[in-house]
């Protein structure tokens, strides 16, 4: 019993990690295909996002088994409810690569701003890095690291207020620029989404970690 | 993980009916099967304890039988090395290695050696630990003492115990704890080199500790066993078996993955029975 749980348990874990490293790839990816203006690359995405939810259901599924045939307690249960409630978190996490790459598809052949690109870019990539970084506090089971993810989620607030000026400005002087400016912003709203979700993932670790349910994201008020 | 998405409309996954009984397929294709029963009935006297027991039980897997007393799940794992003989009439067939051992020719004593039975009290001969393992077999003829030693410490290592007596092997069995006293039993089952172990309530007379180690026993055994437990257990059940068969007034009601009957059961009564809303 003890022995099985906790192979099971293991197991789960490593589905898990799994799954949150797919999907960090995946946001690496959507965001890279958008610099690129790489539709194959975005379409690829699309193609690829049955697999994230696969591995969501997948890993709900053996959640219910393991709790319904071992009745968890304690840091068992933590780690099983950590497990159930951030999977889906991943999982939407996925839905905005998507979405990203979606918005790549449709800028390709209009017109651009080449300096609002390279900004949304870069927050991508800093958003991507900070997935990569939320799992691997999970792996560690450092509470205090996930703690510090949220500080840094809010360092790029200014960039993607100049994301938001620049991208209006466009649209004022050049009307031709509308069609892209208007995917810059959504796209600037998913990376916000994707910031916002691994801070979820961090407030699951602290409570897999201390067994506290804390809120770490204090919804700071910026245009997306 | 397999994938497990099912992108069928929601109206299929609805039934309106129920059934009222749902038993595995243990199709020999795809099951090594180590036991099977067909059409089992047994009476006590005139009355019909147990009727439509048609249970295959896969070979290298934990089989539990759940349900409430008076259910038929002692009666019908008691039928299975024929401990009912002279308590109670047993009709229909019980096949072991293709040979129905529910018949008047077979040696019942020789058919115990392959499918040992392990009680809900863990019941020691007033012997040492070390005779109560090798009785069985002296009375076999088996002198040897090598041989012996070699029996008793393998069963007891098989059982969990080894490590724990293996300095006292003289001692009273009846010095035991009732978990190792049960974990003894267990070993003096395994002694005689079964086949198929049958266990009655075998950790409802012990304490969460000697119960978790008696479970974990069967884990362990589960490699070169098959293994039958009669539990009052839920928790149990679902912890270490690989299937469940849920009895109710003499009938199996549901039999299937262990899995699937604690989280989606097919049958409604055994849904009430798993969940507490029973009666």
């Amino acid at each position: 019993m003890r022995r099985l749980f906790d192979e099971e348990l293991a197991d789960l874990d490593n589905s898990f990690t799994e799954m949150g490293m797919l999907v960090a790839q995946t946001i690496q990816k959507s965001v890279q295909s958008f610099v690129d203006h790489d539709r194959e690359g975005a379409k690829a995405i699309l193609e690829n996002d049955h697999k994230i939810n696969e591995r969501e259901a997948a890993i709900e599924k053996k959640t219910f088994e393991m709790i319904a045939l071992y009745q968890p307690v304690t840091t068992d249960l933590r780690e099983i409810v950590t497990i159930l409630k951030a999977v889906s978190v991943l999982e939407r996490m996925g839905d905005q690569a998507r979405n990203i790459a979606n918005s790549t598809i449709r800028v390709k052949g209009t017109k651009h701003i080449a300096s609002v690109e390279k900004e949304l870019g870069e927050i991508g990539e800093q958003v991507a890095a900070m997935v990569s970084r939320v799992m691997d506090y999970y792996v560690k089971y450092d509470a205090l690291g996930a703690e510090s993810i949220a500080e840094e989620n809010q360092s790029w607030s200014n960039r993607a207020a100049k994301v938001r000026s620049d991208s209006v400005k466009g649209m004022k002087d050049d009307a031709e620029l509308v069609d892209s400016a208007a995917d810059y912003l959504v796209i600037a709203g998913y990376l916000k989404r994707i910031g916002d979700y691994t801070i979820d993932i961090a407030e699951w670790i602290v409570y897999k970690r201390t067994g506290k349910i804390i809120e770490l994201n204090p919804g700071y008020n910026y245009f997306i | 993980m397999a994938n497990t998405i099912d992108l069928k409309p929601v109206s299929e996954f609805i039934s309106e009916d129920a059934p009222a009984r749902y038993v595995y397929d243990m199709s020999p294709e795809k099951h090594e099967i180590a036991l099977s029963t067909h059409d089992l009935q047994v009476y006590y006297g005139d009355n019909l304890a147990l009727s439509e027991g048609d249970l295959a039980f896969e070979r290298y897997k934990i089989t539990s039988l759940i349900g409430a007393s008076g259910s038929g799940k002692s009666t019908f794992l008691r039928s299975l090395n024929r401990m009912n003989d002279g308590v109670a009439t047993v009709k229909g067939n019980i096949t072991y290695r293709g040979v129905d051992i529910n018949t008047k020719a077979i040696d019942v004593y020789e058919m115990r050696r392959h499918i040992g039975m392990v009680f809900q009290r863990p019941n020691p001969f007033a012997k040492s630990i070390y005779n109560n393992i090798t009785f069985a077999l002296t009375q076999r003829g088996v002198t040897d003492k090598q041989e012996l030693d070699e029996i008793v410490e393998t069963s007891l290592r098989q059982a969990a115990l080894w490590d724990e007596v293996k300095d006292e092997l003289n001692k009273s069995a009846l010095a035991l704890s009732g978990g190792q006293a049960q974990r003894l039993v267990i070993a003096r089952a395994l002694a005689l080199k079964p086949d198929i172990l049958l266990l009655d309530e075998p950790s409802s007379a012990l304490d969460p500790i000697s119960s978790a180690q008696v479970e974990d026993t069967l884990l362990e055994l589960k490699n070169q066993y098959t293994i039958i437990i009669v539990t009052h257990n839920m928790q149990q059940a679902a912890r270490i078996s690989d299937y469940t068969a849920f009895f109710h007034m003499g009938k199996v009601i549901e039999y299937d993955l262990t899995r699937k009957i604690f989280t989606r059961p097919k049958v409604a009564l055994t849904n009430d029975y798993i969940s507490g809303n029973f009666g």
